[in-house]
């Protein structure tokens, strides 16, 4: 299911509202993650507080935000610009990539939350599909 | 291998499962399960705890069933658009515009808003109260039930766009588990 020029024109645009608001929804997403399925708290347990709000959830949410805004960047070749990213995550973080779905879910919960004018049916289209190749371009390298 | 049947089957217990339940820190898992916030595979019957009946109720509440219906089952046909193969008999589906402006989908949104509603009657028999829909669902539609899945996620989108900040993460959790066990009785009847 690979991008279209629309596809991405729309991501694009749907990013230039939520860059501002990086940290904050980062910090929602991670919280609900981590809340709403604990068993991605598995990978965090040498986190101090993995209460939603928490200052390492709020510092990591803006970690991985900050990860999908280089994501948008790179939108024309995923795979390529992602390339470090999947290794890290391959090889290190080790993160089951069924995990990716459910962090996706939660980021799309949180636009629809945020945004919900601008959030319509062709947005959520648009970044569901981007969130999609997204987890595929960084599980690329798992095996 | 035989002597393992002459074992007595407690000990059999101890070492099959809660030595690799202390391994494994955790419940075994299953693929669909992964989805599924707190759900255990042995729970013959899902516990809801009083927080979790009023944040699902709440819900419910602030609900518009024909607005949230039909933007529903909107999202459902344009962001999956593969799950118009089940709704041939209602004439134009080619386009966001068409989906939207189509009177057949927000009539049939509703219809889904109300079969959820049924599950508040009785939230400790939702497997029992979902049967006839469940057979329904898999012999006459014949409706693949990967696609319950994303149905409720879109449903859970559309709500999180009416209820905003109200979508607390503990709604949000009581929500999931409520779309899993319904997701889980309609799968039920079929083989």
């Amino acid at each position: 299911m690979s991008l279209s020029a629309k596809d991405k024109t729309i991501v694009k645009a749907l990013w230039a509202k939520i860059s501002p608001k990086t940290e904050d929804i980062g910090n929602e997403a991670m919280s609900r993650m981590l809340y709403v399925y604990p068993q991605t708290k598995t990978y965090f347990s040498h986190w101090s507080d993995l209460t939603p709000g928490s200052a390492p959830v709020r510092k990591h949410g803006k970690k991985v935000l900050g990860g999908i805004g280089l994501a948008v960047e790179k939108i024309d070749d995923l795979f390529a610009g992602l390339l470090s990213l999947s290794e890290l995550h391959a090889f290190q973080l080790r993160v089951d990539p069924a995990n990716f779905k459910i962090l996706s879910h939660n980021i799309l919960v949180v636009c629809a939350m945020l945004f919900p004018v601008d959030f319509t049916p062709e947005a959520h289209l648009a970044m569901d599909k981007f969130l999609a190749r997204l987890a595929l371009a960084l599980s690329d390298k798992y095996r | 291998m035989e002597f393992i049947g002459q074992l007595p089957p407690l000990f059999l217990r101890t070492i099959g499962q809660t030595h690799l339940a202390e391994i494994h820190g955790r419940r075994p898992r299953r693929p669909y399960l992964n989805i599924c916030p707190v759900l255990k595979p042995q729970d013959t019957m899902v516990k809801w705890t009083a927080e979790e009946r009023a944040a699902i109720e709440a819900v419910f509440a602030s609900l518009d069933y024909e607005s949230v219906g039909r933007e529903s089952l909107t999202r459902l046909l344009v962001v999956y658009p593969w799950t118009r193969r089940y709704f041939g008999g209602f004439g134009n589906l080619f386009n966001t515009e068409a989906i939207m402006a189509n009177p057949k989908v927000a009539a049939h949104g509703t219809v889904v808003l109300q079969g959820l509603e049924m599950a508040l009657e009785d939230m400790d028999n939702i497997k029992k109260t979902y049967a006839s829909l469940s057979e329904l669902h898999s012999e006459k539609l014949q409706v693949d039930p990967g696609n319950f899945q994303l149905l409720g996620d879109c449903l859970t989108v559309v709500i999180a766009t009416r209820m905003r900040t109200e979508f607390t993460p503990v709604i949000q959790a009581a929500w999931q588990k409520f779309l899993c066990v319904v997701v889980a009785a309609l799968r039920r009847q079929y083989n």
